[in-house]
């Protein structure tokens, strides 16, 4: 084929997905940076530059760094654990274990939930008084708990449910891991003697590890994209003590209707997700594959 | 003593499976619970307790479920049918042609992966009122469907289809759209089963975005429904709000009991590529 006509076939088959890919993704990521540097058009006020004047809000905004130290506790506190438990969950699943249908069935589950649902439901399970959480306090003659209004519990709890609904969904990478791993390898420690804890240490878990990077950054971007939850349960209350950057975002620009300062948060947040895609670039990739 | 010690590690490691999968069905079972008995015994674990519909009856006549149900199976169709279409025709470009730019086209398609239309509200937003779109089902789809992790799961299996297949082809005559219709999707059926599964269940869960972009029973999806009837300050039972709860995660939640095989490993497809 000539080289005229493939390139005909390749503007007619590229056109329509780049139209949608760059109106709705790089357009609008563009757009948001250049509109940081303006004002928020209010009544007949028009948007005009105000150069770094919304930055300057920005770091003087305590409800900002709040939010951006919620925001590291709460990947903090939910990657790592989440991942631990996922691979613990696949090594029983993978397991000749009695019963593997129903664990399978138990721990996805929660993936398959809606995450407002799942607000929901933890919404009830930690409600003072009648949630199950007091039931179990009151047999025991303790007092109620509020958890989420309590500005000292409120984001771990925020976090349970978070891990509840991720270790499952980390699960199934780990299954399909595990599964590609020669069990001809696992035989021959065998034979030689070696014990379970160090056949995981020594070969599964380290050809795990091209796995366990893929769930850890898909981890890091779910940490920042998913505030379903905290819309239904806290609205990031009580006094933002569990409010997450992209639900301030979404408070300031859709409650408050200070456009310009949400596209300045969305600036930071595309900014800490860029970061991830240049660390992933320069140190996952060379690190991960055993040749 | 080697035998010994491995019944017991066997025998810990059951209990403790046993023990985590009973601890995370627990928060489900309990909403469950609440919702098939009358709400006098949400607090009261009684297992004679009589079972009802009630609650699910009281939740579908007091918002429009139905409505909502309909507007999300349209949503998702909607995505999915588009999906398909726009992702299959880039990939078939990345996949068998050689063009200039080809590499920083796909960067370009990849960054999608890391920054999704679900963080530019703002902007979105401000396109959709542009185009007149606001508070409709079009405008909750329309960022979704060219998606650039369709576009890429697409390109690899694509790539795995032998060239001698479309050489064959091309000599009976048959132009582009006809080798991709007639070659590649044929041949790339669990691909596209396995991006319809996760893309339906995403799109069925979404919630943010369409809050945003809709403000009409006409439009909302789901997920949008549930959270403005869950959070109406009328008083509501909790197991009313648990039966809705039920109620609109079950369609999903159906057919992944049926078909829990191929959801699973459909996520891991997806995930591998």
């Amino acid at each position: 084929m000539n080289k005229k006509l493939n390139l005909i076939y390749v503007t007619l088959l590229l056109t329509p997905g780049f139209i949608l890919l760059i109106s709705f993704t790089h357009i609008p990521a563009v757009k948001t940076i250049i509109f940081s540097f303006f004002s928020t058009p209010r009544g007949k006020r028009p948007t005009k530059f105000v150069g770094l004047e919304n930055y300057d809000t920005l770091i003087n905004d305590p409800v900002f760094w709040k939010v951006i130290s919620n925001n590291l506790w709460y990947a903090f506190g939910t990657i790592p654990s989440s991942i631990i438990l996922s691979l613990i969950m696949a090594l029983w699943v993978n397991s000749k274990i009695i019963g593997r249908p129903f664990l399978r069935f138990s721990f996805f589950m929660p993936t398959i939930l809606p995450l407002i649902a799942v607000g929901n439901i933890w919404l009830f399970f930690y409600t003072p008084g009648f949630g199950l959480i007091d039931q179990i306090r009151s047999f025991f003659n303790l007092p109620n708990l509020n958890l989420l209004g309590s500005e000292d519990t409120a984001l771990w709890a925020v976090m349970i449910v978070s891990i509840w609904k991720e270790a499952g969904f980390f699960m199934i990478f780990y299954l399909a891991g595990l599964q590609a791993i020669p069990p001809s390898l696992r035989e021959a420690a065998m034979i030689e003697g070696a014990s379970n804890w160090y056949i995981f240490r020594k070969i599964t878990f380290p050809l795990l590890m091209p796995t366990t990077l893929f769930i850890s950054v898909n981890a890091v971007i779910n940490s920042f994209r998913l505030v379903d939850h905290i819309v239904i349960m806290t609205e990031g209350g009580p006094d933002n003590a569990s409010n997450l950057l992209l639900y301030y975002i979404y408070e300031v620009a859709f409650y408050f209707w200070d456009t310009a300062y949400g596209s300045t948060l969305t600036v930071v947040l595309i900014f800490l997700l860029s970061l991830l895609a240049i660390g992933q670039f320069f140190f996952l990739d060379r690190k991960v594959h055993y040749q | 003593m080697k035998f010994l010690s491995k019944i017991y590690s066997d025998y810990l490691n059951f209990i403790g499976a046993w023990l985590l999968a009973l601890l995370w069905i627990i928060p489900l079972a309990f909403a469950i619970w609440t919702a098939i008995h009358p709400s006098e015994f949400e607090a009261n674990f009684d297992l004679t307790a009589p079972l009802t519909t009630y609650n699910f009856i009281d939740a579908w006549s007091q918002a429009p479920f139905a409505r909502y149900l309909f507007n999300t199976v349209i949503l998702v169709t909607l995505i999915l049918l588009c999906q398909f279409f726009f992702c299959t025709l880039a990939a078939f470009a990345f996949a068998r042609f050689e063009f200039p730019f080809k590499n920083l086209l796909f960067s370009l398609v990849l960054l999608q992966l890391l920054i999704m239309p679900d963080i530019l509200l703002v902007e979105n937003y401000k396109t959709m009122r542009l185009l007149g779109l606001v508070d409709t089902i079009l405008a909750i789809g329309l960022p979704y469907m060219a998606s650039g992790f369709g576009i890429f799961l697409l390109r690899q299996t694509f790539k795995t289809v032998p060239r001698e297949l479309d050489d064959a082809a091309r000599i009976d005559g048959a132009g582009i759209l006809r080798i991709i219709w007639s070659v590649y999707v044929p041949l790339s059926i669990p691909t596209f089963v396995a991006y319809g599964l996760v893309s339906v269940s995403h799109h069925w869960n979404n919630f943010l975005w369409p809050l945003i972009i809709t403000n009409s029973v006409e439009t909302r999806p789901l997920t949008v429904g549930l959270s403005i009837f869950s959070m109406a300050d009328a008083g509501i039972q909790w197991s009313t709000i648990n039966a809705a709860t039920i109620m609109t995660s079950a369609p999903l939640f159906i057919g992944f009991l049926i078909f829990q095989k191929q959801f699973v490993q459909s996520f891991m497809t997806a995930g591998i590529k």
